[in-house]
Parts: C-alpha cells; structure tokens; sequence
C-alpha cells in the first residue's frame, strides 16, 4: 500500500530548477532512502512534502489525501513529521520539555483551559510526561531529560530530535540526513534505530548521504541530480546502476 | 505546593506589608500612587508574556490602554436623556443605563459602568484581532515599527476627535461599582480597599499568565519562541497561537486602561502615546524579558518613582534610556533566569573553554 504518493513536482527558485518533474511512491511499512549530490534537491524535495514549500507544479498525496497545498503545520496534524539537516531543537528548552512539545498535536488544553489550569488539564500534562519519558526510554536518554537539550553532543541532539519527532506518533517520518555528523558506531546505532522505528511501524523517508548505512537498512533507493530522479530501485540494483555510478564518481574524474 | 505558589504567596505578603508600612509610618496618601501603579503592572505582565515567552514585540499596547479607558470613559459620561430613539430606551429597561449625578448636580443618564467595561473590552479584541492578523507575519524591526504605527494611530485618533475631548481627554469619569460595596474609585476614604482591589487584580491576572506558561500552551510559545519551523513542523499553529497572546495582552492592557480611568476617574491622550508604550516595553526588558516575576517587580518599583515624580521633567527620558541600556548591554533583559550563573561565567577566568565544540 501507498502511503506517500509524488506525482510530477517541480519548484523552482528563481532561475534555479531546484526540483524537475519529480514522481516517486513510498510504500507504508517501509524505508525508503533519497539520494543524491550535494545541491541535488534532496532538502527541498523534503520542503516541498512537508509543507515548508509549495510545488509550482504536480501533487503530493499523503494517505489518500493531496496536501501540497497544506502548512506543515497541518501536514503534521495528519501524521508527517520531519526532522532537519541543521538540527533545529527547541532552546532553553530540557530534552523532556523538548519532547513533550512533540507530543502537542495528542493533546487539546488551550489558552482558556491552561490558564484557568482545569483539573482536565492535569491529567492530560501527566499523560504527556508518561509517554515523553517512554520515548526517552526507547531512546535510552533518560538521564538527560532534564539537560537543556541544544547543550547535549551533537550525536544526542540527533536522537533527541527524532524523540520529538515521534512524540507526534507520525505515520511518516522524514529524516534529513540523521547520521550527518556522527561517527561511525553512532552511525550504526542510527542505523539501528531507523530499523526499529520501521518495525514500530512508522514509514521512514531519509535523506543520507552515508552510503553503507542507506544500503544497509533501506527497502529502496531513490536517487536524484539536479532536480531529477535518475534511478529507483532496491539498494542492491541501485550500486550496480551505471548512470548512478556516472553521477556519484564520474564528475570526480572531469 | 508549587514553586509559584510560594511566589504568589510572598508578593501577596509583600503588598501587605506595603500597605501596613504606609498606615504605620502614616504615608496612606502613597496609596494612590501604589494603586495606579498596580494598573500599569497589569498592563506589563500582559506584555512580558507576549514579548517574553511568545517572542512578539510590540510597541503599541499604549494604544490598547487607551482603547479600554476611553470607550469607558466615553460610555460613562455620554448623556443619553434627551436622546429617546428606540435603542436607548430599550437599554434603559434592560438595566444597561444609570442615572446619576454630575458634579453640578445636573441629572445624566449614562451606559452602565459593566457595560462600558464590557464594550471596552469587546473592542480591544475585535481591533486586536483585526490589526494583529496581518502584523503578526511580520517579525522584528518590522513587527516593532507596525506596532508602533497602531499605537500612533490610536494616539492621533483620541487627540484629534472633538466627542472623545481632543487634548483635554475626558473627565468626571464615575466610579466602577462592583459586588460587595466596592468602588474603583480615587476617593480617598475608599484608599485602602482600592489599593487591595487593584493589586487582587493583578495578583489574578499573574496567576492566570503562570498557570499559562506551565500548561501544553505554554511549552507552544516557548517552542514557537525557539525555533518557529520546527514547531510548525511538529504541529504548533505559530501563527494562531502568536495572535492568541497577541489578544491576550491587549485584553491585560485594555482591561487595565478600563480600571484606571475609573480610579482616576478621567484619561488624556497622554495615555495612548507612543512613549507610554516605550515605557512598558523598557520595563519588561529590565524585568527579564521571559521572566514575569521580574517585570512585576520592576513595573512595582519603576512607576511608582515615576508616579511620586522620582524622575521629574526626564521620566520619559529615563524609560527610554533604560531601554538603550538594556539592549546595549542585556539584550535578553536584566533579570533573566540564568543571571547568576552568566555572571559568574562572565568573571571566572576560564571562559576561553566555552568555544570549544
Ligand atoms: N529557499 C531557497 N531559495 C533559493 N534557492 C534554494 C532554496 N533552497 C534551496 N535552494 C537551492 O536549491 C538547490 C537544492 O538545494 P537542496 O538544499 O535541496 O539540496 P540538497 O540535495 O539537500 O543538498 P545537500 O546534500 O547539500 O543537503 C541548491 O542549489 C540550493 O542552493
Ligand atoms: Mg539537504
């Protein structure tokens, strides 16, 4: 089954066609992995699913309804999260209050219920905290749910960031890049722990740049360059792929 | 008990003990000053949870003081007895209109002090709305400006309209009568439970704004305040809830503007102008920005030196260096939560090992 469906995006910025007639699927209960060069349109293509960006042309189809034309805001209403390249944590912010952000669209209290702190209120704060600390738990961060979280090494900020991220209890979760900056048994961890969250059931899209960790755990590859998809296959095809090969070493050699 | 019970608890005591200080030391006439100052608190505490904790500059709220003290103003002192259309005589059997006296004895019939009050408040949120929608996209320098501009014209709008007295602004403003025998009122035999009754007001208007800023809404604007795209991403309605707090300190402010005209029992232009709004903006900076405490603190002791004229013909120049000082040198405002330890940084020695990854 399709949860996320691409169909024929474009988006230009200016003279630049960052992202060219762009279609591909993502099966629900997978990870798919998007490739890529550097400046190939990967962030964008991530801008444009999850709302940050609107296409100038196609549709984008997320659990059977179009939402190319939604806020992200809405997109993560109906079940899309992401995270970002450049970490983008909540400062002055602890790694609990970071992830019970996270937890804002499961939860209802407004502005009249928060301030007159009804007793409906407390029971829903402690439901948060209860499932905040059993991410953190699956994580394995819970000594540091009291740490302000942007203070936290870089590899952790990665895991806390994702911890949010499935606070939401995504359907889809877009992950831009998640091992950028780690080293290498951090790398397998994450490896690890994309797998895992698969097996939770949530559908995992990731950007990676680290090839043995996207051939390692992902269903299927999706290359781009400049905009444009060059190859999809399962990850084993993509490496023998001649026009992928071309792109990530040919232009090394001119 | 929470932490913030204990707070609210000691600022209580603290304004009991100003009170029982003034009737000792037999200074009751601080009273009045104290009890205006208590207004203008409410209208700080209301602006430190926008600029503080929703991260929104405004530079207009001024003009949402002025909204609230002249619609009551106005309604209060507008004589309805010779005008018999339908509307006023329904209002007149609905209860909505008192007759009273004015100072030379003349017979007025006028709207309703809770009518008034309620109109007043109504208008804050409709134009609060309206002009907050729009501005709110902007950030920054922009908001400031665009919010400096609501504040001029709400400014130029009272000095420049005959009915609502141009320059002279309005008087005779009646006394707010509310259950119990209590009045907002300057007279002076009704000092004591006026200075209660406005720092009561205060102290609710705190613990609606702390209880806020624990709640789901709160950890929102602190998110929203942080990154605005990644709260976004993960389902905060930024934009909503940006002109929520935006509504809400202009209700705080308008509410307060209601109060005081009362109290006083009259409001000028003087009110609505821009250096009025500078003033309450410089106040939540040397408070603290984020910090609510601090700001009620400063609102306390700032504007009652203002009031007993500490700072003579450079009160406006005062609050305006403030504010220089402030973003010069503590842009994140004086009594912020991590001072202490940011001052021991700043001396200990060793802080050549903070730029190490
Ligand atoms: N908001 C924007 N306005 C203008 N140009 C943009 C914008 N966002 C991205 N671009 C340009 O679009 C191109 C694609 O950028 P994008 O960030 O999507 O690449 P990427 O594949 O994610 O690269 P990387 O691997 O370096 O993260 C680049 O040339 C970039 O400069
Ligand atoms: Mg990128």
């Amino acid at each position: 089954m399709t949860l996320l469906s691409i169909r024929g995006v474009s988006k230009r910025f200016g003279g630049l066609q960052a992202v060219n007639d762009l279609s591909f699927d993502v099966a629900a209960g997978s990870i798919k992995a998007l490739i890529g060069p550097n400046g190939a349109g990967k962030t964008t293509i991530f801008n444009l699913i999850s709302g940050s960006l609107h296409p100038d042309r196609g549709e984008i189809v997320f659990g059977g309804a179009e939402i190319q034309a939604m806020s992200s805001c809405e997109v993560a209403v109906r079940g899309m999260v992401r995270t970002f390249q450049h970490i983008r944590l909540f400062p002055k912010m602890t790694v609990l209050e970071n992830i019970m952000a996270g937890r804002h669209v499961h939860s209802r209290a407004g502005f009249i219920a928060g301030m007159l702190s009804l007793p409906f209120t407390w029971k829903e704060e402690r439901r948060i905290r209860e499932r905040s600390f059993g991410i953190m738990e699956m994580l394995g961060i819970v000594p540091h749910a009291e740490t302000e979280a942007v203070s936290l090494a870089y590899g952790q900020q990665r895991v806390v960031e994702i911890g949010r991220a499935l606070a939401c209890e995504p359907k889809l979760l877009l992950l831009d890049e998640p091992a950028a900056g780690l080293n290498m048994r951090e790398t397998n961890e994450m490896g690890r722990l994309i797998s895992r969250i698969r097996d939770m059931g949530v559908t995992v899209l990731l950007v990676e740049h680290d090839m043995s960790l996207v051939m390692k755990i992902s269903d299927e590859v999706v290359v781009v360059s400049y905009g444009e998809k060059i190859a999809e296959d399962r990850p084993l095809s993509i490496q023998k792929n001649r026009e992928v090969i071309r792109v990530y070493l040919g232009d090394d050699e001119c | 008990m929470e932490r913030k019970h204990f707070a609210v608890a000691g600022f209580t005591g603290l304004i009991v003990a100003i009170q029982l200080a003034t009737r000792i030391t037999g200074t009751e006439y601080f009273l009045t000053q104290l009890t205006m100052t208590a207004y203008y608190s409410l209208v700080i505490v209301g602006l430190c949870m926008l600029i503080g904790y929703a991260g929104q500059i405004s530079l207009g709220h001024a003009g949402f003081f002025a909204i609230g003290g002249y619609v009551t103003a106005f309604l209060t002192t507008w004589d309805l007895k010779s005008n018999h259309g339908a509307f006023v005589s329904l209002l007149e059997r609905s209860g909505a209109l008192v007759s009273r006296q004015d100072v030379y004895g003349g017979n007025l019939l006028t709207v309703h002090p809770w009518l008034a009050c309620v109109s007043a408040i109504l208008l804050t949120v409709v134009v609060a709305y309206l002009v907050g929608g729009p501005v709110l996209k902007l950030k920054g320098h922009y908001l400031a400006m665009a919010t400096l501009g609501i504040g001029i014209i709400v400014y130029r709008i009272v000095l420049g309209t005959e009915f609502l007295g141009a320059s002279d602004g309005i008087s005779e403003v009646p006394g707010f009568p509310l259950p119990g025998g209590l009045v907002v009122t300057g007279d002076s035999s009704l000092r004591i439970s006026n200075y209660y009754l406005a720092w009561g007001v205060v102290i609710l208007g705190m613990v609606l704004l702390l209880n806020l800023i624990h709640s789901r809404v709160g950890r929102a604007l602190a998110a929203l305040h942080g990154a605005e795209d990644a709260a976004e991403a993960m389902g905060i309605p930024t934009a909503r809830y940006k002109l929520h707090t935006f509504v809400l300190s202009a209700v705080f402010a308008s509410l307060a503007g209601v109060l005081l005209t009362h109290f006083n029992g009259g409001i000028g232009p003087s009110e609505a102008g821009v250096m009025k709004s500078v003033r309450y903006v410089a106040i939540v900076a040397i408070g603290g920005m984020a910090n609510l405490w601090g700001a009620l603190s400063m609102s306390l002791v700032l504007n009652y030196l203002s009031l007993r004229g500490y700072f003579g013909t450079y009160d406006d120049a005062v609050f305006g260096a403030i504010l220089i000082l402030i973003m010069l040198f503590a842009p994140d405002g004086l009594l912020r939560r991590h001072l202490f330890s940011d001052m021991k940084r700043l001396f200990s020695r060793d802080h050549a090992g903070e730029e190490a990854p």
